[in-house]
């Protein structure tokens, strides 16, 4: 009961600081989860968040399995309502009073100010997960192989994904 | 063929298939699903739908989800759209994670989530770096990009108190730069 509440409480937290979506507060769930209490571990960390990712879905879904290895079930389902019940009543809120007189001057100052963090934080998961990759010369090639390809082609990653997968399934690192 | 009628039933149905289609994140498949396929919304309206569910915290989709649903059908809408967009996939999501845990221990799915995991990886750092290449004239607001970088991926600090910190420097910046 104590786990749930307090895994409850840190992504209830990280919901209202959510700027830019679940995979910007992916850092601070790895400090709470791996580093300070110890709950999961590196791989299964890491494994939790590509899991969801190759599944169909919002990318929020990594939650699900971070509260399925913690605590069954109901953790699951403890993980996935905080990290979008505080946000959601903020959005319904905004949505009920707000919506007849938006100012887009500052929604745009809003977001212009938003972006640089948002942007760090998504470099920062980045930087996670290829620590959660088990970094070797294969696996460095890919991560980078994955940039440059989507940087300058239309490539569905799907197939990066599987060759990674192939590559990996093999012993390569 | 005149639009669907927005009801909570077809709010659920139209993010269900939004949430199951939507491989690598679920919002480019947003504009296809409800603008072209439904015509609820046009371009404009859906891109001011989006501006406002991208400013604030949260799961992006999600608050999308939410205003939507809650526009045209009240919180029973919001409710239905939301679990239409979560429920289907999550359930998928949730049986490949029980699945995980009988093969977890065998070398070759260590080894090919470890795969993934790097090619995730380029896909996030990719993200990341086609923002930033959206961006114009940020000048000084990007110290505050770095100093975040900085003290999340290399200090590890907590999120809340630096965003506590840089939110409003970056807002602050911002509105110097705009007054200018």
């Amino acid at each position: 009961m104590t786990l749930l509440l307090s895994l409850f409480g840190h992504f209830a937290q990280l919901s209202l600081i959510a700027f830019g979506g679940a995979s910007a507060v992916l850092p601070d769930m790895h400090r709470v989860l791996v580093t300070e209490h110890h709950w999961l571990s590196e791989s299964a960390f890491a494994a939790s968040y590509t899991i969801a990712q190759v599944a169909p879905g919002p990318n929020l879904l990594f939650v699900l399995l971070f509260g399925l290895q913690i605590a069954g079930l109901p953790g699951a389902l403890v993980a996935l309502l905080a990290m979008c019940l505080p946000s959601s009543l903020i959005a319904l809120a905004v949505e009920h009073y707000g919506h007849r007189h938006r100012e887009h001057r500052w929604h745009q100052l809003i977001r212009r100010a938003l972006a640089p963090l948002t942007i760090a934080l998504i470099l920062a998961t980045g930087v996670l997960l290829i620590n959660g990759s088990r970094p070797g010369i294969v696996s460095l090639t890919l991560t980078a192989a994955t940039v440059v390809i989507g940087l300058k082609t239309r490539f569905n990653p799907i197939w990066l994904i599987a060759a990674g997968a192939l590559l990996g399934a093999f012993g390569w690192r | 063929m005149p639009p669907l009628p927005i009801t909570p039933a077809t709010l659920f149905r139209t993010f269900a298939r939004m949430g199951l289609i939507g491989f690598g994140g679920v919002l480019p498949w947003a504009r296809r699903v409800l603008v072209d396929e439904r015509g609820w919304l046009d371009d404009a309206e859906f891109a001011d739908l989006l501006s406002t569910g991208q400013i604030l915290p949260g799961p992006n989709i999600v608050n999308l989800a939410m205003m939507f649903g809650y526009r045209h059908a009240g919180l029973k809408g919001a409710l239905a759209a939301s679990f239409g967009l979560i429920g289907p996939p999550g359930l998928i999501v949730l049986a490949l994670g029980v699945g995980y845990r009988y093969v977890a221990d065998l070398p070759a799915i260590q080894g090919a989530l470890h795969g993934m995991t790097a090619v995730a990886a380029g896909l996030i750092i990719l993200t990341a770096i086609k923002l930033a290449l959206a961006q114009r004239g940020l000048g000084l607001a990007w110290l505050t990009g770095g100093a975040a970088f900085v003290a999340v991926a290399l200090l590890r600090w907590p999120l809340l108190p630096v965003l506590a910190v840089l939110i409003p420097l970056s807002l602050l910046i911002c509105l110097i730069g705009a007054r200018r």
